[in-house]
């Protein structure tokens, strides 16, 4: 009876009315156990940070480009005589168009921000380890499921880019032996990206790939409310549960994380409508100056790439010369992701108590992802082709020595890693040796060089810098 | 480590400053989208000036009036000398098929060109055309050489030649670098007031390309003020339900 005081039952005070809806609704809809099971009594760590706001956010934003997605359907026609067209009927003409538009293509770019933040978030606390293998599987499809959705996406305003963007990628399929030219062509429902394709792109970038991102998304909560979030500290809070079977150091998901996202979400909105309104292009990253200009598929531009979220992995596709490797190349850089948890098996799951190299280890992956994206930006040059190639091979070793940082490693299986490393990577010299750029790849050579010698011959004289350090049986709060 | 790393960036950096290309330096066009003024002085030059081939068709005559204050009799009497009606959009005369005939392409859409080339481009082309007796319009342009269009402005502006300067290559032979620009006949207009003329149109052109830009700045403001009020809010909620977890 105490309890009842301290919490008002607000729901009593429209005189009771509330209360029958709700007892009418439970006896035909399981909504009250809904809610409770996943939200009011869902308990999560209580030791949060900054880097756990980015699951909430990225739904929000899932919600806007639904929103904003029918909005400009309504508007948009899709065919090559009209889409230029319908977009800029759009941005001038329709009420509060630009708004929606911008929206959307703004809401794209940010997508991606706090999708790949969320991501880092798995690999710096080890989110992806036992017993959350799934939830990290379920999460890379919806990343992939968000690639293609932007890549068709992208082909929507029919601008210059757009076309030559979608000609490209779609060519890549033209790579795989006997079916490729054949594939290609049935993708595109063309020998050339055209009408046909940007109509069969429209119906897959608004229904089949918005389907299937949903559905994944329900699939994704649904594996993490089985097991329970991770947390900075990497520890199990249901390890520790008092007498009532409540994790000692869960709290529950509502009020707690509700009202701590709605804080998170403010600042992220205040940043949105910042680009949105003061600069939705953002100087060229999110809206690029090529697409401004109509199709035209008998004028190539000079300098064709994606937008930056795919840079990366576009950086490491053109850093190789020959095409089908450069495409093995691309495919592994996001396959190994999925294989994340079976490649890094160290016991220790946060980053807060892996030895030092591991943490700089991950440090410079994050670095190598963000240097491979501005490369991406750069005109294909000899010279950035070959700097690509260089920062692709640390992207590549990041996978290899979580391998193996995974257990305690002799000096002798650390320095023999290191020659085979190496050796392997002089020999993919030597067989695209080219005389004319001899001095730069030498020099260059330096690069995993040194990344090798720091991540493999360092711990064999300080074996302390893989040393972890000792896990605390709870988590750490304030 | 750190000094590793910086000799190492030191003995790539020849060899960085070499991969980037020349290209010619572009003139800030400083445009001020706030400046009413300007903006209608810039949609009188564009319909006499640049109308008679370009057409800017995404644009309503009647949204430039409502965005720059002039009523449906002024546009009618300073910016539609073809008829038609208020509603309708900026598209020019010159009968595509024509315009391929006489220049050998059709002059481009202007709506949207300061988003794809950017105002201080069109800014400085603009200003960078010179004689050439080699040209088929007798003109040339620094920013776009061989461009197809001819030097529109000349009246205005007067004509110009450009200098090249002559530089040698290690191995004896020499090449010519555009080095400045002359007058050689002088326009209506001062150097200043063509600056100030070639402004007007760079920042009508401007506006075109994002004619929602002149609104969504005070929108966001009042956006922006409105969220920051709600984060303080929600903090301090957050605050007083996060009180009781230790």
């Amino acid at each position: 009876m105490s309890t009842e005081k301290e919490k008002p039952d607000y729901l009593d005070v429209t005189g009771g009315w509330l209360h029958k809806l709700r007892d009418w609704i439970d006896a035909r809809f399981p909504m009250s156990k809904l809610w409770n099971e996943q939200v009011a009594q869902y308990y999560a760590p209580k030791n949060f940070n900054f880097w756990y706001f980015f699951g909430s956010i990225a739904l929000l934003i899932l919600v806007n480009q639904i929103v904003t997605g029918i909005f400009l359907a309504m508007n948009y026609q899709p065919s090559a005589g009209g889409a230029f067209a319908s977009v800029q009927y759009i941005m001038r003409d329709v009420n509060w168009g630009w708004l929606i538009r911008y929206m959307h293509s703004v809401g794209s770019s940010l997508f991606f921000v706090v999708v790949y933040l969320h991501m880092f978030r798995s690999v710096i606390y080890g989110s992806y380890k036992k017993p959350r293998e799934l939830l990290w599987i379920l999460g890379m499809l919806i990343y992939m499921a968000l690639m293609a959705e932007a890549f068709m996406g992208y082909l929507m305003p029919w601008g210059q880019m757009s076309y030559w963007g979608a000609q490209v990628i779609t060519s890549l399929f033209g790579v795989i032996p006997g079916i490729g030219n054949s594939l290609e062509t049935w993708i595109r429902g063309d020998y050339a990206v055209s009408g046909i394709t940007l109509n069969r792109f429209f119906a897959l970038h608004i229904v089949a790939v918005p389907l299937a991102i949903v559905g994944l998304v329900l699939f994704h909560l649904i594996a993490l409310h089985e097991v329970g979030s991770n947390n900075p500290d990497g520890v199990e809070i249901k390890k520790h549960k008092g007498p009532d079977g409540i994790p000692l150091d869960g709290i529950p998901f509502h009020p707690y994380y509700t009202i701590k996202d709605i804080v998170g979400v403010t600042v992220f909105l205040a940043l949105f409508a910042a680009i949105v309104f003061f600069s939705p292009g953002l100087h060229g990253l999110f809206l690029e100056p090529t697409n401004f200009e109509p199709a035209n598929p008998l004028k190539t531009p000079t300098d064709i790439h994606p937008l930056w979220y795919f840079g990366p992995y576009y950086a490491i596709l053109r850093s190789i010369p020959d095409k089908p490797l450069g495409v093995m190349a691309f495919v592994s850089s996001i396959f190994l992701l999925f294989l994340l948890p079976w490649i890094d098996r160290n016991p220790v799951k946060s980053i807060r108590y892996r030895g030092v190299l591991y943490r700089l280890l991950v440090g410079v992956f994050a670095l190598t992802f963000i240097v491979l994206g501005y490369i991406s930006m750069q005109k294909a040059t000899i010279f950035w082709a070959e700097i690509g190639q260089r920062i692709q091979e640390l992207y590549f070793l990041f996978f290899v020595f979580s391998w193996v940082y995974t257990r305690p490693r002799s000096r002798i299986f650390l320095a023999g890693t290191f020659v085979v490393v190496m050796a392997v990577i002089t020999v993919f010299d030597w067989l695209g040796w080219d005389p004319a750029i001899a001095q730069l790849k030498m020099l260059t050579w330096l690069i995993p060089g040194v990344y090798c010698a720091i991540f493999l011959l360092l711990p064999t004289y300080f074996g302390k810098l893989l040393m972890p350090k000792p896990v605390p049986e709870r988590v750490r709060f304030k | 480590m750190k000094a590793i790393v910086c000799a190492f960036l030191l003995v790539l950096l020849p060899v960085s400053v070499h991969a980037q290309d020349e290209s010619v330096k572009l003139q800030s066009a400083n445009v001020d989208l706030s400046n009413t003024a300007s903006l209608q002085r810039g949609a009188k030059f564009f319909v006499n000036f640049c109308m008679g081939c370009h057409s800017a068709r995404y644009v309503r005559y009647n949204r430039v009036g409502k965005d720059l204050g002039l009523t449906d009799v002024q546009l009618e009497s300073y910016l539609m000398f073809a008829g038609g009606k208020v509603t309708d959009t900026m598209v020019s005369a010159m009968p595509p098929a024509d315009a391929e005939k006489w220049f050998g392409i059709i002059p481009p859409d202007l709506s949207l060109e300061s988003r794809s080339r950017g105002a201080d481009w069109i800014y400085t082309y603009l200003k960078s055309f010179y004689l050439d007796p080699k040209s088929a319009t007798g003109v040339n342009n620094v920013v776009y050489p061989h461009t197809a269009m001819p030097d529109i402005l000349w009246e205005l502006q007067g004509t110009q030649k450009a200098v090249f300067s002559t530089v040698k290559n290690p191995d004896g032979s020499t090449y010519q670098v555009f080095d400045h620009l002359e007058p050689v006949t002088s326009g209506k207009l001062t150097p200043e007031q063509f600056d100030k003329a070639d402004r007007d149109i760079t920042s009508f052109l401007v506006y075109m390309g994002n004619p929602v830009m002149l609104k969504s700045r005070d929108l966001g403001l009042r956006v922006i003020g409105f969220l920051i009020v709600f984060f303080i809010l929600a903090y301090l909620l957050k605050r007083e339900i996060w009180k009781k977890i230790h």
